[in-house]
């Protein structure tokens, strides 16, 4: 029998890939002491001491940090889904004036960086009162109402294309209008589309750093992520152990709909890509 | 009475069928009420921030003064970029470090493990879930923290070396290497790009290797006469996508050096050098002027990605693109 070299390979760059993931895990049971002399991958004992410590360590305790987190990534969800799809039908399946030309934008802004727009907008989200005011979220989540994430668009629009145009062709004939051939014919096929937008959104939002850094400024507003960079200030050696055990939680929401979607986040990702 | 209730019906245009300019305004109308919050936030979160962006990248403005009291300063937020502000060279040389090293090592190992993956064999589509689980993950500031640790003078990657009777360094507080676990950090999260190589590879077509088979080709050049060429337009979006996305790190290089560019702003990527001199420095007018000079910047990469890709992409159906 041959030496199978392609599995050995394979186990062997899964190891390095999977090593940090379980190493977190391990450290963030592991006790101060332990956290110093023993950097292997399991505790010599289980210390589960660090989740309540890490999670009461600041002024607001981590429930609400993960709770904001939680608001802003299902808002953004539903921001996402709702304009990006009302976009796309606009573009995928309608004939207007000027089309051509907001197409051709749209597309423009797909590979425009954030950062070149994050300025103006904070002074325009400060001007309004909405930087640190009783509307902390409104800078995260106007935008997101309004179809910016253009990638989304982009991926639906490439979704209705294939939805058979004798469809809307049928309902014209039936005397359907645009809006009913919109509630009736695309909405529920486009199912697909928006699962993926949604899951993609709530992951990236739960991710994302630079927005939440930049607009969010009391420490009861804070999300998750900007939380944990609380962490690194404190820097005490008695805080890894906590910092670890909080930096677990906050990737146990993405861990679960990698577990849940899989096959579908892979292949998602995949189509929405290839298909140009 | 019957007649004058009837009459109006056979000439209502409102009929279910209305003729065909009547069917084209509607469509009309429909197409910008579909698109109205789309349009509404090109307007008002897209290109009116430009061009106020633009505006400040002349002014000295900081958020201290109100918008109105921002002095025109002309070009010099951009001659002090380019010819006085050392740090500001230091960042773009950081940049330009980080992703002509992350983006190729990135790429050739999403190639190499998904020619790995390319079989059928059990258990395959569990290794594809669990390398692509990284690339979720990755760019979260939880695992930037965990990626630090492990890196540090007393980290996991210190006692691996250990092992083999290495003394390791303080990667992460040496100015030499720090960049070089955020590099790694980087290269970890090549699954993303792996998937899309995969499905490429599966559009490969059989008949040109048993063909290259027939007339005896190693393994060796059948990847490069077949397989390469084949994925070329697969490796080019991969290599747009990783080199845009690639310019933009930040979170990563933020938590490294909690949020300064250090040590010795070894980490001061662009985004990071442009954060701290808008929102640390408050000075909003040179940070703008860094964005537009970014945003042209990328502009160009990707203009010159496009350019050069007509002479190493090669699409079968030469169509053209």
């Amino acid at each position: 029998m041959r030496f199978p070299f392609r599995l050995v390979a394979l186990l062997l760059i899964l190891a390095v890939v999977l090593y940090p993931l379980v190493w977190m895990v391990g450290t963030s049971f592991k006790s101060p002491q332990e956290i110093v002399n023993n950097i292997g991958l399991i505790p010599r004992e289980f210390t589960p001491g660090n989740f309540a410590d890490g999670w009461t360590k600041f002024d607001i305790n981590f429930g609400r940090f993960f709770l904001n987190s939680a608001l802003v990534s299902l808002l953004t969800v539903a921001g996402n889904t709702i304009s990006c799809l009302l976009a796309a039908y606009a573009f995928g399946r309608l004939r207007f004036r000027l089309r051509g030309i907001w197409f051709g934008l749209m597309i423009g802004t797909l590979l425009l960086p954030g950062h070149v727009l994050i300025i103006p907008q904070y002074i325009l989200f400060r001007s309004l009162g909405w930087v640190g005011g009783d509307w902390p979220y409104l800078p995260l989540l106007l935008p997101q109402f309004l179809a910016t994430e253009a990638f989304f668009v982009f991926l639906m629009v490439q979704f209705m294309r294939g939805i058979p145009r004798e469809l809307d062709e049928a309902a014209v004939i039936d005397g359907a209008s645009s809006y009913s051939i919109f509630r009736h014919v695309i909405l529920p096929l486009s199912r697909p589309a928006l699962v993926t937008t949604a899951i993609f959104s709530f992951i990236w939002t739960w991710n994302d750093f630079f927005r939440q850094l930049v607009f969010l400024s009391d420490l009861k507003d804070y999300t998750a992520p900007v939380a944990l960079t609380l962490f690194i200030d404190s820097g005490s050696e008695n805080a890894v152990g906590p910092m670890f055990a909080m930096s677990l939680l906050s990737l146990v929401p993405v861990f679960l709909f990698f577990v849940a979607f899989q096959r579908l986040l892979v292949e998602g990702i995949n189509t929405s890509g290839l298909k140009g | 009475m019957t007649a004058p209730t009837l009459t109006p019906a056979p000439v209502a245009p409102a009929a279910p069928q209305p003729g065909r300019r009547v069917r084209r305004r509607q469509e009309n109308l429909a197409g910008y009420v579909f698109l109205s919050p789309w349009l509404l936030g090109l307007l008002g979160i897209t290109a009116i921030p430009m061009l106020i962006s633009l505006y400040l990248s002349f002014t000295d403005y900081s958020p201290l003064i109100p918008l109105t009291e921002a002095n025109w300063i002309g070009l010099e937020n951009y001659r002090r970029m380019f010819t006085a502000d050392q740090s500001y060279w230091h960042a773009v040389q950081v940049t330009i470090t980080f992703a002509l090293v992350a983006v190729p090592l990135k790429l050739a190992s999403a190639l190499a493990v998904a020619l790995l993956l390319n079989r059928t064999m059990r258990g395959i589509s569990v290794f594809r879930g669990l390398f692509y689980l990284p690339s979720l993950l990755g760019g979260s500031v939880a695992l930037a923290i965990v990626w630090v640790s492990m890196f540090n003078r007393d980290g996991a990657f210190n006692s691996f070396l250990a092992i083999f009777g290495i003394e390791g360094l303080p990667w992460v507080n040496d100015p030499d290497w720090a960049l070089s676990t955020l590099i790694l950090l980087a290269v970890w999260q090549f699954g993303a790009p792996m998937v899309i190589f995969l499905a490429g590879l599966k559009q490969v077509p059989v008949e040109l290797y048993e063909a290259a088979s027939v007339d005896g080709a190693s393994p060796w050049r059948k990847f490069v006469h077949i397989t390469l060429p084949m994925l070329s337009p697969v490796i080019f979006f991969n290599l747009v996508l990783e080199t845009i996305n690639g310019f933009q790190g930040f979170t990563s290089a933020f938590v490294l050096s909690n949020g300064t560019g250090g040590p010795v702003d070894s980490t001061l990527m662009y985004s990071l050098n442009l954060y701290i001199a808008g929102f640390v420095d408050l000075n909003m007018g040179y940070a703008s002027a860094m964005a537009w000079v970014f945003l042209l910047v990328i502009g160009a990469i990707t203009v010159l990605l496009f350019n050069t890709g007509r002479f190493w992409v090669h699409y079968s159906d030469n169509e053209e693109r």
